[in-house]
């Protein structure tokens, strides 16, 4: 009789518990849900490219130089006579067993060709988006803190350039002007000719691979390359990254808890970067991955003003040459990176910051 | 002829419509940057419009005789590979640029609107089902989406312009979704309903119109990104096809003299920035005058 109270407790407190895991659970379920959605969507979007806006996707995956043998073969593969509906649900199954189809130009499996151009665009794009935070964080802050000073203005003029200057045209002029004119970093590609197919693909990316190795000249080589296309690219991240963290910080500068702890007597530097920096560090993953994601989109056009041996290149490629099983895999691969990207950043931001947390 | 337009109470509906306008224009040409923006979209339109009289040469005359020429009095931007003036090629390839923003905005900007409003009116399964596939074209990489749209249509302007269009909707429907919902059970629209007015009817004639003016800013906003991604297809043989002088197209031609004749890519990139740069400044004006409410969230 005397514990009744404390089983009711006892059991008020599991049920409580219960009831947050299931909501654990549940967001987790909703989650994978929607993710789920949004690759199936990405396949039926890739699906409807290779298969119903071409006029004749047969021709579009053969080229029109086949003959009539090869266009019935693979118009019979590709069981372009079932419903839409059966193709699509196959066409699922491919990819998810990672089949993507040939590629009419390598004449190899599409899969093979983009795990081995991957690496490329990878190290090019993580090079370009440490420039990015490393540079564009502190800029942000420091516009933030000195409002109207050079940098803030500096940081709205890079801001205004991020939206409006092609990439591919700032890869021309940087080849021109530091390349050929200053001949202050190497030309395209990743390395030197001579040092082309020296190094065993461990990871794929070169700086890693040489350090392997041991071959520091490599890795001295293929930094020197790699520098201008990756600084391009981390321009228009720190363009990004140091608007928002710049507004980020005045919201928090404008907070009345800044306000106090000043009055408190906190050193400046303390109320800055502990009171204000940590607190905007959750928006800043967010903001952070979006750009990362962004970067892989723009390293498309850079890839092809530097010859660079990456995933973009691979797809400007073969869109030239009409080779859709190409295209398709490599738009695939580079949406489904994409998605991740903005999906990780989401989870980490409800996982780091209590007030998403519901 | 001001204190018409400044009436507080008007009398007309064409009054208060005219009187809003000269607000907004007003509360423009006290912002310069805005100023600038729409100096720099004026010039863009007024030569695409005047073309044949502003370029002092033709832009597909060939003149294999001064061929990759250096700026100067005669050709104030240079010729290129073919003896063509950069100069007179900018000029009319403003015309191919207002093309493009233009049609993308109009087959764009309604199809976000009607999905939007739709999604946001009846809420619902209509809305589960229209926004899971706005969300979806949302978080796929546009200017990928775009080159595979094209690679299936094949290359050209019309093509860019559709393929452009299909990765440019999903953010005018999201908009026109929040907006249609704060306003869905307002008693003016009870208000029409019960006068017996269709669904159709209050959507377009009285939801839509509500979502007009913070479509415009972003629509504004977002002409920078769609001159850039048209450029893009020019610039990788996808988008206008020779002898277009598109931008883009040319800053590709000039790839190869880039160590030399640096003129010939530089160009033509510069037009690309300054009118990118000009809708930018013209949209953030926009958006300060018709949308404060953006402006503090960002």
């Amino acid at each position: 009789m005397a514990f009744e109270p404390s089983t009711g407790a006892a059991s008020a407190r599991l049920s409580m518990l219960a009831s947050r895991a299931w909501e654990g659970v549940a967001s987790v379920l909703r989650f994978a849900v929607v993710v789920a959605g949004t690759f199936l969507g990405l396949l039926a979007i890739t699906f409807f490219i290779g298969r119903v806006v071409p006029i004749d996707p047969v021709l579009s995956v053969v080229g029109d130089r086949a003959t009539q043998e090869v266009y019935e073969a693979a118009r019979q593969a590709m069981g372009l006579d079932r419903p839409l509906i059966v193709q699509f649900f196959a066409y699922v199954g491919d990819v998810l067993t990672g089949d993507l189809g040939m590629s009419i130009s390598t004449g190899r499996p599409v899969v093979d060709d983009l795990a081995r151009v991957f690496p490329a665009t990878l190290e090019m794009a993580t090079i370009g988006i440490i420039i990015g935070v490393v540079l564009g964080v502190p800029m942000g802050v420091v516009a933030a803190t000195h409002q109207g000073s050079w940098i803030d203005q500096v940081i709205r003029v890079l801001g205004l350039l991020g939206y409006s200057v092609p990439a591919f045209w700032l890869g021309l002029v940087g080849l021109a002007i530091f390349y050929a004119g200053l001949g202050w970093v190497a030309g395209p590609g990743r390395v030197d000719i001579f040092y082309d197919g020296l190094l065993d693909p461990v990871t794929g990316l070169y700086l890693v691979d040489s350090v392997i190795a041991g071959e520091w000249d490599i890795f001295w080589n293929a930094l020197d390359h790699l520098m201008l296309p990756a600084s391009i690219l981390g321009f228009f991240s720190l363009a990004y990254i140091a608007r928002m963290t710049r507004s980020f910080m005045l919201d928090q500068l404008g907070q009345e808890y800044v306000t106090t702890a000043r009055v408190k007597g906190v050193s400046e530097r303390r109320v800055i970067w502990r009171h204000a920096f940590y607190p905007i560090r959750i928006q800043l993953i967010t903001v952070i991955g979006l750009s990362y994601a962004a970067l892989l989109e723009g390293s498309v056009m850079i890839e092809t003003v530097f010859s660079w041996p990456g995933i973009g290149n691979y797809l400007t490629t073969a869109l030239l040459t009409a080779d859709m099983n190409a295209v398709l895999g490599a738009t695939l691969v580079i949406g489904a990176v994409f998605i991740m990207i903005n999906k990780i950043s989401d989870v980490l931001y409800r996982i780091l910051d209590p007030r998403a947390r519901r | 002829m001001i204190d018409w337009l400044l009436d507080d109470s008007p009398t007309s509906r064409l009054q208060a419509n005219m009187g809003r306008a000269w607000r907004v224009w007003t509360a423009l040409l006290r912002n310069p940057l805005a100023v600038v923006g729409a100096l720099i979209v004026l010039v863009l339109v007024v030569m695409a419009i005047f073309a044949p009289l502003i370029a002092p040469y033709s832009p597909v005359g060939q003149d294999l005789a001064n061929r990759l020429m250096p700026p100067s009095a005669e050709h104030w931007m240079g010729t290129d590979e073919l003896g063509r003036d950069i100069y007179s090629r900018v000029v009319y390839g403003a015309r191919i640029t207002l093309l493009i923003v233009t049609m993308v905005a109009v087959i764009a900007a309604p199809i976000g609107l009607v999905v939007g409003a739709v999604s946001g009116y009846f809420g619902g399964w209509v809305d589960r089902v229209l926004m899971g596939v706005t969300d979806i074209f949302l978080s796929m990489p546009k200017l990928i989406l775009a080159l595979a749209f094209v690679a299936a249509l094949g290359p050209g302007i019309e093509n860019a312009i559709i393929a452009i269009a299909i990765t440019a909707w999903p953010v005018y429907a999201r908009i026109a979704r929040a907006e249609t919902i704060t306003f869905r059970d307002s008693e003016f629209i009870s208000a029409v309903r019960l006068q017996g007015a269709s669904a159709t009817r209050v959507i377009l004639r009285h939801v839509l119109p509500l979502c007009a003016s913070s479509t415009i800013v972003r629509v504004t906003l977002d002409m920078a990104g769609i001159i850039l991604t048209a450029a893009g297809l020019g610039f990788l043989g996808l988008g206008a096809q020779p002898p277009l002088p598109e931008w883009g197209a040319m800053i590709s031609r000039g790839r190869n003299f880039i160590l030399d004749q640096w003129w010939v890519a530089t160009m033509p990139g510069f037009a690309i920035i300054l009118v990118s740069l000009g809708f930018c400044f013209l949209g953030d004006g926009l958006r300060d005058v018709l949308d404060p409410k953006q402006g503090e969230k960002q």
